[in-house]
């Protein structure tokens, strides 16, 4: 339960940063508040040969509110954002979302993008900006390029990232609408057996599935109710292609899609 | 820009418990075992080594934070508190210690010295919370003895007595 052996390298600009990961790429890790990096290092389930601590670089751990998005840098921790003043108002979805997030001992050093270049697929951040339809902004030594939620989360614990790109912030658009959020687990701050956020559409509904699936899963609906609702709920249960496992069997994670889905739905459309 | 060679030990300074500390680490060492084997600082108790069940808990700059999920590189420069501070003096124990004590708060103590320096950031932060608060901060802590209830007393109380509304000098007299 130690880590194996790796370069640590404190960079003072993030030139710096892209530098190491142009030149030793996917064997180099970014860390940042290492609450999901350090539990992967101590258990060797990752072994990289550099990490890359970019907690001390300037500029990357600011929120930038603008009118029509709100961009959280690299270097936010959970906790600051949980203590942003403003995060209710304009981002109320992760006000509701981010005290699920680990616990207040871990919120305090990790950090909301790492969160997100995690892609755990029971994790509330990913899940959110999935639901909000946010952008990531990555960058490397050539360019920088913004990639929309939906198409950043490939798989478990996959992503769009090439490996001398880094996730320089994450932005979420600001608008405001109703939503909803709600998550399952066995102790609050657990891994979600299944979490679910609701945000109201012109149309009707998103909802967005964390925690069965192998990356979160959003689903436009319609303005349904009753049975007709009941339905869509349950083809969607379906198609998240639930497994059973040491937390919970495949059928009351889908139990839980359809009940929660439904309670949620009903009450971002009241 | 600074690389720490793999292999090599490096030099680290840090504040700890209000005191200079410096020392000499390879790049991979957590900060759980810094503190215990270089220092010996032993009340930094060492549990699950993945951030799951939080007996490693120390202060990092005011907050909590598991120091088993921490290289010690990371808090160069940083003020991290143990256990091991929360004493006044030799042989005397602190407000939240002597709560534990009262309550019987602990039984084994495996978990106690992470759940009173996450204890001693939250009331600084919350100087009044309610049950349901401390229950929800504890909910990063695993106690397989107390049940938890006399832990919630015992910081119910402490913050009750930090924030003036006892005396437990007077009631004990």
């Amino acid at each position: 339960m130690k880590p194996a052996a790796f370069d640590y390298v404190r960079p003072e600009h993030l030139d710096e940063a892209l530098d190491v990961l142009r030149q030793e790429g996917g064997d180099a890790r970014i860390i940042a508040g290492g609450q999901s990096l350090m539990a992967m290092l101590n258990m060797r389930l990752a072994r990289p040969r550099t990490l890359i601590d970019i907690m001390r670089l300037p500029g990357l751990a600011r929120i930038d509110a603008k009118a029509d998005s709100i961009t959280v840098g690299a270097g936010v921790r959970q906790a600051t954002l949980l203590a942003w003043p403003d995060l209710s108002r304009s981002l109320q979805l992760i006000a509701l979302a981010l005290p699920w997030t680990g616990h207040a001992q871990t919120r305090s050093r990790g950090t909301v993008c790492g969160s997100i270049a995690h892609a755990d697929p029971s994790a509330e951040l990913p899940l959110v900006l999935q639901a909000l339809g946010g952008e990531v902004h990555l960058r490397s030594a050539k360019r920088r390029r913004r990639v929309a939620a939906k198409d950043f989360f490939t798989g478990m614990m996959a992503t769009a990232r090439l490996d001398e790109e880094l996730i320089e912030a994450v932005s979420f658009p600001a608008a405001q609408t109703r939503c909803a959020f709600r998550e399952v687990a066995r102790r609050h701050g657990d891994f979600a057996i299944v979490a679910a956020a609701v945000v109201k559409t012109a149309a009707g509904v998103r909802l967005a599935i964390g925690g069965v699936a192998d990356m979160p899963v959003t689903r436009d609906f319609p303005s349904l109710e009753g049975s007709a609702l009941e339905d869509a709920l349950n083809a969607f249960a379906y198609e998240l292609d639930a497994r059973d496992d040491v937390h919970a069997t495949a059928r009351y994670r889908r139990d839980l899609v359809r009940m929660i889905g439904r309670d949620l739905v009903q009450e971002v459309m009241q | 820009m600074s690389r720490l060679q793999a292999g090599g030990r490096h030099p680290v300074r840090f504040s700890l418990n209000g005191k200079p500390c410096a020392g000499d680490a390879e790049p991979r060492l957590l900060l759980t075992d810094f503190l215990r084997h270089q220092i010996g600082m032993t009340g930094v108790h060492v549990g699950c080594e993945h951030g799951v069940c939080g007996a490693c808990t120390v202060s990092i700059d005011g907050s909590p934070a598991r120091a088993c999920l921490t290289l010690v590189a990371q808090v160069e420069g940083c003020e991290v508190r143990t256990v091991e501070s929360l004493a006044p003096s030799a042989g005397r124990l602190g407000i939240l210690q002597a709560a534990f004590k009262r309550n019987h708060a602990l039984q084994c103590g495996f978990c106690t010295p992470g759940i009173l320096m996450s204890l001693d950031c939250f009331l600084r932060d919350h100087p009044r919370p309610d049950e349901a608060a401390i229950r929800d901060f504890l909910s990063g802590h695993l106690c397989r003895c107390t049940g938890y209830t006399p832990i919630v007393r015992a910081a119910l109380e402490a913050a009750a007595e930090i924030a003036g509304d006892v005396s437990r000098e007077k009631s004990d007299a």
